[in-house]
């Protein structure tokens, strides 16, 4: 069925099974790899994006169900790196393998848009559905507070608003 | 990065050697694999004998790249070994862009991950490789302003004539410096560690703004123009073959391009198991189309395989003879009868690795010739098991490494790319992708191997450990174990052995180490520390349980255990007794062990472990509500891997992921068997620990004087032991089983 989603900030109609999941659109129709497969079963928290700015589970969305809603994935949340969660990943270094950190990244952003300084107990039931192998746990909640400072310093900065991302991803092909 | 960048670089490693201006500095392997360096400038490119090993290219731009050889699977090689070159090189890190090598055993050594060894491996011979590159950009500025070279120092890329003032920069010196004769890379002169100013430093992740940006980075993220996806069915029973499938009916089956059967080569890991592949427009509709998979399988002599079956025969093997003897030392039944006698017996399951990217290889074959992307930690023998499983010349397959989402050890076996090279040989000109499901995943792995061992320890009227016994009961070939040359390697499965020396083997008078095995039905490999994160759970429980019948401070009984190092010669590789101490005393003091009245149910414990020639002590504080809910409150970690942490910031990591990791085993992990397959299939079976689980991890470094070692596995090993001891003394009782999710550890 053809079906019409704004991914990015980008309106777009892809051909695609009615029950395909949202996880399988994004990587292998619109080719944004950022967001990943890792058990299928809304369990890892791996192909976490934002739908209409609440972190939804990818693999478990069929597509039908996200026609017209606004979606931002790990490429719309900046271009560059440059939201408060994105730069404070990088400077506490998180990542080991990675795999996780795009979903991680998703759920952090959404948090901090609705809790811009969470307390530990609100990072935990924030963050207890996104699964990291290489448990980069500690610096996943570092990084979280560091994000939350840097915004609360910067308030223009988007994590009041990240479901409307500052510029839109471009789909690579 | 996509594919096309990739080949983008490499053709622009090529023109800038040829286009001249440019300086390319590599090792060049001669027979033995001992480096000769040789520098090639682009007027005068090196022979056709000699292949360039590059590790550097500076350019007329000034830019500097150093080329990351090993395969990446998150444990940050692909920032620490480049680290080593910048270091010598002495340029400014940020000035450094890297690039990742594929597969080349004519110009490059150790393309692998594994066994922490990447430290050990490459500490001297990539800081020579900087070393010598330096030394050379000297010797050009040196010849250019006729002053001795010994008159030059340099700093962030500039060479700098101390007694004048003059500079230069490396860029402006790469003509020259490609005529400079090459130092001998064994004799090249180092850096004071003193004054590294990048070794020792924390330096981020070089993939970090791909990984935060989403760019397309590993494995699954593997494109190109007309690829194909493919799903692969194998016998969920180990071992088992394809009688028929309705492959009619799934060729009807919408964006089904191909499906078909597969014959077994071989046995894995050494050969290509049997199955169906499914290849169609997306991976979706391949997945989709599986579920309407309807096989006849010849599911084998296995199919009535349990895990209870297996502790049977364990339990059965553990009270007849041992099968092996493999170290014995003094009389340990003649001190068991002088002393105060413990028997214990201690289990630990099969584990799944689990890593976080499904495996996954992409594969081209074409005019006879095998392309693969692969995110495999054993590229060299990814190539070697597609050359003789799919009857290819070596020179005829390319093997690009691709980062991996998470290794753990899964990655060392190569089942996926043979299954990914397999089905692209069937329709040669596709590139196609096999992606597995988690649950493919899951039941096909090469599992941590359980562990059976059966204990007898005594000590002393004084206190002091005496003597001891181990009977492990474990996986192999019985009749090769029980009448195979006692000398050379004992014929365990894998993963699934111990070594004669094993502490507390050296440490004990009277010290026992027998073994048995049983006939291998699950396969098995090596997950993080192999070997030592069960058997690490097993002796420092066991060492537990020895102190407290000792009634001697369980840390305490440790040092004392440790205090003098044995008699005679040391043999090589073998535990450092003064090292142990200095981890387990600055554990003692950073987690304020026995200094702190903790009220019931809460508890502190300890344990040790060598391995991978790393020391680590570590302090488990947990607690445990009545009902018998456990809670981990905090982890301490002492270290010591020799004189140098290269990235403080990527082996706290290491050590803080290692520590969680095993408490994440420990916790809920198990794989059971039942009909011949493993059970667990997903994350809600197969439980990796969350962030609400998780404690907080501190990490101590104790710097000693040794040469610098790995830090990707040998925090895991103490943390079980240790956190089944704090459970000890938070509740009294003992756990000789996990998972602890299995275990009651409800108190009154």
């Amino acid at each position: 069925m053809k079906v019409s989603l704004k991914v990015n900030g980008k309106s777009t109609t892809v051909d695609a099974p009615s029950d395909m999941p949202l996880l399988w659109v994004l990587r292998d129709v619109l080719e944004l790899k950022g967001t990943k497969y890792g058990c299928g079963v809304g369990q890892c928290g791996a192909c976490t994006v934002h739908l209409k700015g609440a972190p939804v589970r990818s693999c478990q969305l069929p597509v039908s169900a996200a026609q017209g809603a606004e979606i931002t994935t790990i490429e719309g949340l900046s271009t560059d790196g440059s939201h408060p969660v994105q730069r404070a990943w990088d400077e506490v270094d998180v990542a080991q393998c990675g795999y996780c950190q795009a979903g991680q990244i998703m759920s952090a952003a959404a948090l901090l848009a609705k809790t811009p300084s969470p307390t530990d107990a609100q990072i935990t039931a924030a963050m207890n559905g996104n699964l990291c192998r290489c448990a980069t746990y500690q610096r996943i909640r570092e990084a979280i507070h560091k994000a939350a400072a840097t915004s609360a310093v910067t308030p223009a900065a988007p994590s009041a608003t990240p479901a409307r991302p500052r510029q839109a991803g471009t789909p690579r092909n | 990065m996509t594919l096309d960048a990739r080949v983008d670089r490499r053709q622009f490693l090529r023109v800038s050697a040829l286009a001249g201006g440019g300086l390319l500095l590599g090792t060049f392997l001669d027979g033995s694999g001992a480096g000769e360096l040789l520098a090639a400038g682009a007027p005068r490119l090196p022979a056709a004998d000699f292949t360039p090993n590059a590790f550097i290219r500076l350019s007329p731009d000034g830019s500097v790249t150093i080329i990351a050889k090993n395969p990446e699977v998150g444990q940050g090689i692909k920032t620490m070994l480049p680290m080593l070159i910048a270091e010598e090189l002495d340029v400014d890190w940020a000035s450094v862009k890297i690039e990742q090598a594929g597969l080349d055993t004519t110009k490059f050594t150790d393309q692998f991950a594994g066994g922490s060894t990447a430290t050990p491996n490459h500490w001297l011979p990539l800081r020579r490789v900087g070393a010598a590159a330096r030394a050379m950009l000297v010797g050009a500025a040196a010849q250019t302003w006729g002053v001795p070279a010994a008159e030059c120092e340099t700093a962030s890329g500039t060479v700098t004539h101390r007694a004048s003032g003059r500079t230069l920069k490396y860029a402006d010196l790469l003509d020259r410096a490609a005529t400079i004769p090459a130092p001998q890379l064994d004799s090249v002169a180092l850096k004071d560690p003193k004054s590294f100013r990048i070794i020792g430093t924390r330096v981020r992740g070089v993939d970090n703004h791909a990984i935060i940006t989403g760019k397309p980075l590993y494995g699954i993220d593997i494109t190109m123009p007309g690829m194909l996806h493919a799903v692969y069915e194998k016998s969920p029973v180990f071992g088992g073959a394809v009688k028929s499938a309705n492959l009619d009916e799934i060729r009807r089956e919408p964006g089904v391009r191909h499906a078909f059967v597969v014959e077994r080569v071989g046995t894995a890991p050494d050969g290509l198991l049997g199955g169906v592949a499914i290849v169609a427009d997306s991976w979706w509709l391949a997945r989709s189309a599986r579920r309407k998979l309807k096989v006849e399988w010849d599911e084998g002599p296995m199919a009535s395989l349990s895990s209870a079956d297996i502790a049977s025969t364990a339990a059965e093997l553990a009270k007849k003879a041992p099968q092996r003897t493999l170290r014995k030392d003094g009389d340990v039944d003649a001190a068991l009868a002088n002393g105060k006698v413990v028997r214990a017996a201690y289990f630990y399951p099969f584990l799944a690795h689990a890593p976080l990217e499904p495996q996954n290889c992409t594969a081209h074959f074409k005019d006879g010739k095998l392309e693969l992307w692969a995110p495999t930690q054993t590229p060299d023998a990814a190539r070697r098991l597609c050359v003789t499983a799919l009857g290819l010349k070596q020179e005829d397959v390319t093997l690009h490494l691709v980062r991996g989402g998470g290794g753990f050890g899964r990655r060392l076996m190569n089942d996926y790319v043979v299954e990914a090279a397999r089905i692209a040989k069937e329709i040669p000109g596709t590139p196609v992708k096999l992606l597995w499901t988690r649950e493919d995943d899951t039941r096909h792995d090469f599992y941590r191997a359980a562990g059976f061992h059966n204990f007898t320890g005594g000590v002393d009227a004084a206190g002091k450990l005496v003597a001891w016994r181990n009977h492990f009961v474990s996986f192999g070939d019985p009749e090769r174990f029980a009448t195979a040359e006692q000398s050379g390697p004992v014929p365990f499965g894998a993963g699934a052995g111990i070594g004669g020396g094993e502490f507390p083997a050296r440490f004990v008078p009277n010290f026992v180490l027998e073994a048995s095995v049983m006939k291998q039905h699950v396969p098995t490999g090596y997950l993080r520390a192999p070997g030592s994160n069960g058997i690490a759970f097993a002796t420092q429980s066991f060492i537990d349980e020895l102190a407290h019948a000792a009634g001697k401070d369980p840390l305490q009984f440790r040092l004392d255990l440790l205090a003098e190092e044995p008699a005679g010669q040391q043999p090589q590789g073998a535990l450092v007794a003064s090292r142990v101490r200095g981890v387990l005393e600055l554990v003692r003091e950073k987690s304020g062990w026995g200094s702190r009245t903790l009220p019931r149910g809460t508890g502190m414990g300890v344990a040790f472990h060598y391995s991978h020639r790393g020391y680590f002590a570590e302090v488990v504080q947990a607690t445990v509500s009545r009902t018998g809910t456990l809670k981990v409150d905090k982890v301490w970690v002492a270290g010591d891997v020799g004189s140098q942490i290269i990235n403080p910031s990527g082996a706290d990591n290491q050590v803080e992921g290692s520590v969680l990791d095993g408490i994440s085993e420990a916790l809920a992990q198990e794989i059971t068997i039942a009909n011949g397959r493993a059970v667990q299939g997903n994350f809600t079976d197969f439980p990796l620990i969350r962030l609400a689980q998780s404690p907080p991890v501190e990490v101590h470094w104790k710097i000693t004087e040794y040469p610098p070692t790995g830090i990707g596995e040998p925090a895991l090993p103490p943390v079980v032991p240790a956190l089944c001891n704090a459970i000890f003394a938070a509740t009294g009782k003992r756990v000789r089983s996990l998972p602890l999710s299995k275990q009651n550890l409800a108190w009154v």
